[in-house]
């Protein structure tokens, strides 16, 4: 036991010392930040106010239905000609005619420019004369605007879900999709990344040689054990290191952000982000309510706990058919012909895995949360979506089964490989040794 | 007898690799294990490390029957030298020892002595791959002896080295040994078994043909022959002992080999040669492991 205890300490050391690791695990957190705060920040930029000129041959605009954040306009009457001529070198970036007959034609509206017109322009414009023509196309009709403010309804409907007992929770599926999704994500990652990691760690050995040192010192299985146990440990330490370092990271941007960001929502007295504003508080979802509501309805504590039980034994599965492999060759190029082998259970259970997301209850998403190979990814894709305690429970003790199982097969394949040398292996000599004695 | 091995079979799926083979190792000794390429030395090398179980037959270690815990008393030289590339030298020796059960402190103190001894103090901190392919030898020899095993099992140990370092692994195995350590010392070089050998067991075909004291096993393939230096002619037919070789040297002395018939003395042959020619030196020609070597060997087939 003490023996384990040193290889895994070895396995974790070296693993945590090389300089890679640290370049993987400091670069994601930035990454990921990077993702949410370059818009951010190219948003908060980009003061760069656009002009543009409106020639109204309606005559049915004031200045002050033309505002907008980002865009000035200017309105202007007089030969449209001329200002075609003229606006660029004004300094415009763009000439808006609306003709007379737009509240016949809702395409009378033209947008001249030298480049291309931006889409942000685009929509502004039209936003601004639809909302100019509807309101005098009501007025027409006799309809205030207040009795049209009124209408304005937006359904969301609340997706409750009752368990055996009887309790009512309310649940938010787009939320418990996106938990599902990003949950079945890194298990499937980790899998295969730290799977490789253990294959690659098994070729070195055998092909530097020194395993016939180790294992005159300690038995093939507690090697295997204690280099999975070790790798395992790293991908843990990983975790860790993401989780802190993007929570930290974003703390620090936002804290950064924050005073620009509420300064900027101040400033816009404008109408239409008030509105925006107003419907934002009519409607019951806000993201941060999205997001408090799928952790209220979903049982932390649980979910927690299955992931890591389904990382661990998922993990200990695969990762002991990866030794197996690294055991039978020489070299990771070689190993490349067994891998796939264990490659497509776990692709197979990813694409299943977009079913289960899609249908959860599905018998294709029960079957693929129960067989061994399968389950890690597609249990933590269904456990959002609320899992009978009675299969969730069947589900572990496969997934335990299917890793004794597994780690049998492959302690034996490895005892036997780890010694082979200069011999190209095929899956009869592989499945042959399983049987070797003593 | 720190080991003995008794009626081992170790068949793998397309060969035998031990056919009830038994040998004995008294403690102390540098134990010679001989044989050809594919005889069967590592596989009965890799059933005394553990490594692999025998068939049947069965091993004892010290009087008791092998188990793991003897795994600390034995230390092993692979044929097939490897350490892990990336580590540090210093590392990877503390981790070696400490898989052999020391404490991270007896591991340190040791290492540092042998560190000293070697005179290779500022490699502690050198990643193997800087080393060279003898200091690697030296690194893996010191891993192999720093828990200071009881057995120690040394597979071809002088590949790869130098003269130089040749002669310095050579003077510590004798060392060792004068601690009190016995040496399974499994080699081609006969040279080297003649030289450290107290003992052998030769392997053919999965089998011991041959095993003793050295002195004892050389005495066993004794001809009757001997070296005769002379000056004189000798020809014709002799009585006592046949002429098997001739070979002229500088001052008119010749070396003749001779090979005496059954049952003659060496007092009688001597006489006879001296009534022909004037003897300078008579010596008695010991078989070469070598000769050995070759001889059964080559007869079994």
């Amino acid at each position: 036991m003490n023996k384990i205890l040193l290889i895994i300490q070895r396995e974790y050391v070296t693993r945590v010392q090389k300089k890679s690791f640290w370049i993987a695990s400091l670069l994601a957190p930035f990454l990921i930040t990077a993702i949410y705060a370059i818009p951010i920040w190219l948003a908060l930029r980009d003061k760069e106010v656009k002009r543009v000129e409106v020639l109204d041959q309606s005559a049915m605009f004031e200045a002050k239905d033309f505002t907008d954040r980002e865009i000035q306009y200017q309105l202007i009457t007089g030969d449209l000609e001329t200002y075609k001529k003229t606006f660029a070198k004004q300094g415009f970036s763009a000439l808006v005619v609306v003709k007379k007959n737009i509240l016949e034609d809702p395409r009378a509206v033209q947008i001249f420019s030298e480049k291309n017109v931006s889409l942000p322009l685009k929509s502004s414009i039209e936003g601004i004369v639809q909302n100019k023509i509807r309101s005098v196309l009501m007025q027409k009709a006799g309809i205030s605007e207040k009795v049209y403010a009124d209408t304005q309804v937006d359904i969301s409907g609340e997706t409750i879900t009752v368990s055996e007992q009887g309790k009512e929770t309310s649940s938010s599926s787009g939320g418990a999709m996106i938990l599902a999704g990003v949950m079945g994500f890194i298990l499937y990652l980790t899998l295969l990344l730290y799977g490789s990691q253990v294959m690659n760690g098994v070729i070195e050995e055998k092909s530097s040689r020194i395993i016939e040192v180790i294992i005159s010192s300690v038995k093939p299985y507690q090697l295997m054990l204690g280099k999975i146990l070790g790798v395992g440990l790293v991908g843990l330490t990983q975790f860790l290191l993401w989780i802190v370092l993007t929570i930290g990271l974003s703390r620090v941007t936002s804290a950064l952000y924050q005073p620009e960001v509420k300064k900027e929502v101040r400033s816009i007295k404008d109408k239409k982000v008030q509105e925006a504003v107003k419907e934002v508080d009519k409607s019951d979802i806000s993201p941060m309510e999205e997001v408090s509501k799928v952790l209220a309805s979903t049982n932390i504590p649980l979910v927690i706990g299955c992931f890591m039980f389904y990382f661990f034994f998922g993990y200990l599965l695969y990762s002991s058919l990866f030794a197996a492999i690294g055991s039978a060759v020489e070299s990771s190029t070689e190993a490349q012909q067994f891998t796939f082998i264990v490659m497509i259970p776990i692709i197979i259970s990813f694409l299943m895995a977009q079913y289960t997301l899609q249908d959860p209850d599905s018998s294709v998403a029960i079957w693929a949360s129960m067989i061994p190979f399968t389950s890690p990814i597609n249990m933590m894709v269904r456990l959002p979506y609320g899992v009978p305690t009675g299969e969730l429970i069947g589900s572990m003790i496969l997934l335990v089964l299917g890793f004794l199982a597994c780690s049998w097969v492959s302690a034996r394949i490895y005892r036997v490989g780890i010694l082979m040398y200069g011999k190209k292996v095929s899956f009869k000599e592989l499945s042959k040794w399983i049987f070797y004695k003593g | 007898m720190i080991l003995s091995i008794q009626d081992v079979v170790k068949t793998y799926a397309e060969h035998i690799a031990l056919d009830h083979v038994s040998v004995d190792v008294p403690k102390g000794h540098i134990f010679g294990l001989l044989g050809p390429n594919g005889a069967g030395k590592t596989s009965l090398i890799r059933i005394i490390t553990q490594i692999t179980a025998p068939d049947s037959g069965r091993v004892l270690f010290d009087g008791a029957p092998l188990s793991e815990r003897h795994v600390n008393d034995i230390g092993y030289l692979p044929e097939e030298r490897g350490l892990y590339k990336k580590m540090k030298v210093g590392e990877q020796l503390m981790y070696l020892a400490q898989l052999k059960g020391m404490s991270r402190a007896e591991a340190q103190s040791k290492l540092k002595d042998w560190f000293i001894r070697l005179d290779i103090k500022d490699w502690w901190n050198k990643p193997v791959d800087d080393l060279s392919k003898g200091m690697q030898q030296k690194t893996q020899f010191i891993a192999t002896v720093v828990h200071e095993p009881a057995l120690l099992i040394l597979d071809e140990p002088f590949s790869g080295f130098d003269p130089i370092n040749a002669n310095m692994l050579k003077d510590e195995i004798l060392a060792i040994r004068d601690r009190g350590t016995t040496i399974l010392f499994s080699t081609h070089r006969m040279e080297s078994v003649e030289e450290l050998c107290d003992g052998i067991a030769l392997i053919n075909h999965a089998n011991v043909v041959l095993t003793g004291e050295k002195k004892e096993v050389q005495n066993r393939f004794k001809k009757n022959e001997f070296e005769v230096s002379f000056v004189g002619e000798l020809l014709g037919e002799t009585s006592s002992f046949d002429l098997l070789g001739m070979e002229s040297s500088q001052d008119n002395r010749r070396k003749a080999r001779i090979k005496l018939h059954e049952k003659v003395r060496i007092n009688e042959a001597l006489g006879e040669l001296i009534q022909h020619v004037d003897v300078y030196a008579f010596q008695e020609i010991i078989p070469s492991f070598n000769d050995i070597f070759i001889e059964v060997v080559s007869q079994k087939k």
